[in-house]
Order: structure tokens, then sequence, then C-alpha cells
């Protein structure tokens, strides 16, 4: 008998692309796509349930279909994409709680894969250089997606002391970023004005949209209990990232950064919250080695090369920056050429 | 007819002065080309190497060698490869002892190496100190980051006394303070690199602290607020150091791997840091009998 996969989350982008790569996998019989809107594109392949986790729909939905392993990609990160904050609060811990309930009952499922988030470390000046797994945050997050992503974390830790028998796998992701994916940090980095941190140059890591899900696989596939960070390799300053999108940037004292960057960003899924602010202040970088070592699974791009693919996925490049250079180029060998005539 | 005259006599002065100033005037671009880009790599720690040696160190060298002329001895006491832990005094009101290791290693170290700096969670809470102190190489002073650049192969500096080797009063210049919990220890012994107890003589007196108005200091959510003779008298110009005379010495290395000690065993680790500290606290009497004048 194959694998049966069930995908919270499926409708959106990164569900959409694990549906898609599960069903590429000829060890895994079926795929069950379940979201509470319907797919923006057809998950061909794939069953489809539009159910909402948040209610014990959930449950019948594992009995019928015989799921042993459930991905759990159903938290949202940022408010305008559930509807508002209480709506997002509610889809992510009260949607965690009713599918690990509905889990815990389950008879078929073997395995748990969650896909959490690097935020959980928080951001901060008393952080190390890179968080390993089993490192305590030194500025714990205290709101949004990052203090959900822990609660989430919480309640899965519950339900694997409850139920031992199943294989546990979170992974924390570092910013996801690609050509196609939508996040809070991709619209930032497409703002025509970054508002920035005046003082501060926050390091950032990105993995791959492809290679996140390229680990989610690995996961499903390595079946190894556990909590792994993923990321690219490197680290990528904020001041360079702007450099490289050619935008122009604002620095502002971090107290500000919401209010400017509300003004410069209306209707954009931009986050400046606190915790998003203490992130652009500070950033993070988290140790790949447990995934390397334990799952083998190594980012293919680098947090430089995904930054890289994202940028020429927009169009983005530093046009300015090389005109000017070009021009300073052309000049110099022309008072190159003109000082050897003199001569 | 005049210029079939000069035509052979200087071509190759010239040529080679227009060489060098091509040379320069590409490496320059190529700099700029790099930053305005963003072409350029930090490590995971956040430290530019471009920058610390393109913009960073230059303006340092004529503070190391014409306003201290700092006399730097031992360097074959620092390997030119693999990891080591650099242990040393810290003093002067601002750490320009620090910078002028840093210096030291990169310039005159027959491997010019980069030193890895270790700093207080101060440094990282600053606003443009924060940035400016991890492209220059310096990561918060905790074990995890510690561990991780030994572990590299890396240089690592560490002035173990923090603010209260910085901030003593002049009358107490020279006199080691406590060494920390020897947390620098623990993370060489674990790595197994040889700690360098090294010397530096000389920053004493670039500000010679002789008060600290510490309400303000409070205040301002400082360690201390210097009184020195010229600051905050003569305002900015205050801030210029004394010109003293330096010395920077690297002692012979502590070979951990030799030691029978334990990173676990916290009396071994104390021992060790005592027998770092009091190391130091000898070069640094015997380099002050040596040193000839002050400034």
């Amino acid at each position: 008998m194959g694998r049966v996969v069930l995908v919270t989350g499926a409708a959106r982008h990164l569900g959409g692309l694990m549906v898609r790569s599960l069903v590429r996998d000829p060890s895994i019989d079926r795929v069950v796509g379940v979201d509470v809107e319907p797919p923006r594109r057809p998950l061909l392949g794939a069953e489809f349930v539009r159910a909402d986790i948040r209610n014990p729909v959930i449950g019948r939905v594992l009995a019928s279909a015989d799921v042993d392993t459930v991905v759990h990609m159903g938290v949202i990160a940022t408010p305008r994409q559930a509807g508002g904050r209480t709506v997002m609060k509610d889809i992510n811990v009260i949607g965690t709680m009713q599918l690990l309930a509905a889990c815990q009952k389950s008879e078929s499922v073997r395995h748990l894969v969650v896909k959490s988030t690097a935020s959980v470390y928080g951001a901060g000046p008393r952080d190390p250089a890179l968080f390993t797994e089993d490192m305590t945050p030194k500025h714990p997050p205290t709101s949004g997606w990052a203090k959900d992503s822990v609660e989430v974390e919480g309640y899965v830790r519950g339900f694997a002391r409850r139920r031992p028998d199943v294989t546990v796998s979170t992974l924390r992701l570092a910013n996801a970023i690609g050509p196609r994916v939508e996040t809070a940090m991709t619209a930032y980095f497409t703002l025509p004005l970054i508002p920035t941190v005046l003082g501060f140059d926050a390091r950032l890591q990105f993995v791959h949209e492809d290679d996140a899900i390229a680990a989610l696989h690995r996961a499903i596939t390595a079946a190894k209990a556990g909590v792994f960070n993923i990321a690219g390799d490197g680290i990528l300053a904020m001041s360079q990232a702007v450099s490289r999108t050619g935008r122009a940037s604002v620095p502002v004292p971090g107290a500000l950064l919401g209010v400017v960057g509300r003004a410069l960003a209306p209707a954009k899924i931009v986050d400046f919250s606190a915790e998003q602010v203490r992130f652009l202040t500070y950033g993070r970088g988290i140790d790949t080695g447990r995934a390397r070592r334990e799952l083998g699974f190594t980012a293919p791009r680098t947090t430089s090369a995904a930054f890289d693919e994202f940028l020429s996925g927009h169009g983005l490049r530093p046009a300015l920056a090389e005109t000017v250079l070009s021009g300073a180029d052309d000049a110099w060998r022309h008072i190159a050429a003109r000082g050897g005539v003199g001569a | 007819m005049p210029d079939a005259r000069v035509i052979p006599l200087d071509p190759d002065g010239h040529r080679g002065a227009r060489v060098q100033a091509e040379v320069a005037g590409d490496t320059l671009l190529d700099f700029l080309r790099r930053r305005l880009t963003g072409d350029y790599e930090v490590d995971d720690f956040g430290f530019d190497a471009d920058l610390t040696d393109h913009v960073l160190i230059p303006p340092l060298r004529p503070l190391f060698d014409r306003w201290f002329r700092v006399e730097v001895r031992g360097l074959d006491n620092v390997p030119s490869a693999g990891g080591a832990l650099i242990v040393a005094n810290h003093s002067g009101t601002i750490a320009l002892d620090s910078l002028m290791t840093q210096v030291a290693l990169r310039d005159h170290h027959p491997a010019h190496r980069h030193l890895r700096m270790l700093g207080a969670d101060l440094v990282f809470r600053t606003p443009f100190l924060a940035p400016l102190a991890r492209k220059a190489g310096h990561t918060l002073a905790c074990m995890p980051d510690a561990e991780r650049l030994l572990n590299r192969g890396e240089l690592v500096g560490v002035w173990p006394e923090g603010f209260k080797g910085v901030g003593k009063p002049f009358s107490e210049r020279y006199k080691l303070q406590r060494f920390g919990r020897g947390g620098f220890v623990s993370a060489a012994l674990r790595a197994g690199v040889p700690i360098i107890p090294t010397a530096i003589v000389g920053a004493e007196e670039t500000y010679p602290m002789l008060g600290n108005l510490s309400p303000l200091a409070r205040i301002l959510g400082l360690p201390y607020f210097p009184i020195t003779p010229t600051f905050p008298w003569l305002g900015p110009l205050g801030m210029v150091p004394l010109p003293s005379r330096w010395i920077i010495e690297f002692g012979e290395p502590v070979h951990t791997e030799q030691v029978a000690a334990d990173a676990d065993d916290p009396m071994a680790v104390l021992e060790l840091t005592d027998a770092v500290r009091e190391r130091i606290q000898q070069s640094l009497y015997r380099l002050l009998v040596q040193r000839e004048s002050t400034f």
C-alpha cells in the first residue's frame, strides 16, 4: 500500500507547489489538499477538499482518505492574507489545535510534518550569529506570525508527547523567496522606496521557494523526527540586498519605521509590525547543520542566489548604479587615452 | 624636432606611471561597482572583508604608525593558520586597543590575518556602531559564536575585562580587572585551540579617565561617561587621543590541547583563566619597565 499525504494550506502558493511536488513522486499514491478557499491554480493529479481546519470536519477527511502523512502548511504569515489579525490568529492557532486533535484520534496517521518559521527565534542584539535548533530565543517573539508559530510549535510538541508513535518533523524555514512566491519580504523588496532602519544593517537569510518545497518533501520521505532549520547558505546584509534591487532606500529611525512604511506601502502585504521591525533591525541567522547531517538536505541555492532569482523574476537590478559606473568607466578610459595622447 | 628628442627619453617612466594610475583607477571603480551593486560577500557573522580592507582599516593605519608608533612583539607566537584565541588587557576609555591589535595582525603578521573580535551586547544595540562592528569582524561575546569562529579556524580576539577594563579610572592603570567568568577559556578548550596572552601598553594613556559622570551615563544608557584632561572641556577636540607610545606583545601560547583540563570542569577553567590573567599582568609590568617614555 502506498502513501496518502494530506496537505493543509494547499490553496496558497507554497501549499500548491508542495501538492504538485508530491503528485510527481511515484512513492506517493494519493495527495489530498485542504484549504478554506479554492486553489488559484488547479491541483492536477490531487484531490482537493474545501474545508476549514478550524472545525472538526478535518477529522472526517483524515479518516475517509486513510491519510498516513499530514503536512501542515496552513499557518498564515500576514493578516491581509487572512482578512484581519483575529481571523489569522484563529486559523493559525485554533486551526492547528483542531488538526492535531484530529491527528491524535486518527489511527492511520504515522507522520506529521510542520512547516514552521525561523522567526520563532525572535530577533535582537543578544542573538548569536547563527541559531541552532536547541537554542532558546534571547528575544522571544511577542506578536504576529512569529508568536503564532511559537504557539503552533508548542501544540505540536504536546501532540508529539501524546502520540510518541507518530514521527513529528518540524521545519523552521528562513524567509522563502523566489520569482513567484509572495510574502511580506518580497513585497518589501519590491517597494519603489524601501524604508530601512537607520543605523542598523540586518543580517538576512533566504531559502528559495523550490528549495523550501524540496526540504519539506525530503522530510516527508526521510521520516526523521525532530526540529530542523532550513535556509540557503550564507548571509546577505540588508544594505547589500537593497543595493541589488536597484531601489532607493529611506533610512528612518526604527521607532518610525511602522508609520513611514505604512505610508510608503499602502495596500501591500508588507509587514511593519513591532516584531517585523525588530527583524528588519537586527536580522537573524540559523545554522542548517542538523538538516544536512540528519535529513541529508542542503538547499541547492545559497541565500544570495535565491535572492538574485527573486530579483530577476521581478525584473529588478541595480540599473542606475550600473549606468553611472559604466559612465565613470568610459570617462576614466577617455582621460587615460587623452593622457596618453598628451604625453 | 625637439619632440623627437623628448619621446625616446621618458616613455617607460610615463608608461609606468600611467599603468599604475590605471590599475588604481580600475580597483577603485571595481570596489565602487561591488559596493553599489551589492556584489560582495559577508560571512555568517556579518563580517565584510572587502569593506574592512578598503575602508575601515586604512584610516587606522596612520594612527597605528604615526600617532601611537605601535611596536609589535611576538608575532611568531600567533599561528599563520588555524584557530587561536588572543586574550588581551583592555583599557583607554574607548576600545582603540582592539582596533590597533586588528591592524597589527592584518598589516604586520606574515599571514596578514583578520582578527575576529568578541564584543559586548551594548555594541550590537547601539545604532551605527552595531553594523560597523559586525562589518569589521566583531560578533557578540557568547559561547556559541566564540566556538563557531574558533572551529572555523579563525583568529579570535577577546578582551575579558570588558567595560570594567576600558572604563577604569586612570589611577588604576595597568591593573587587570576581573576576567569575566572564564567563558573564553572554555571556548578555547572545547575548540582545542591555543590561547595567546597578549599585553598592550600605551592604550591607558590615550584618554586618561579622571572621573566618571555616572548619572549622565545612566541617562544616556552608557556604561560610564568619561571625564579626561581634555574631554568634555575641549569639545570634539577633546576626543583626540593623546599620542602615547604603544607596545603590543603577543605572548607565548598556552596550548589548551596539552593542558589536562576539561571545559566542563569549572575549577580547571577558573585556574586556567587565572593563569592567563597572571601572565598578562606580568608582561604588563615588564613592558612598563622597558618602555622608555610614555609619549
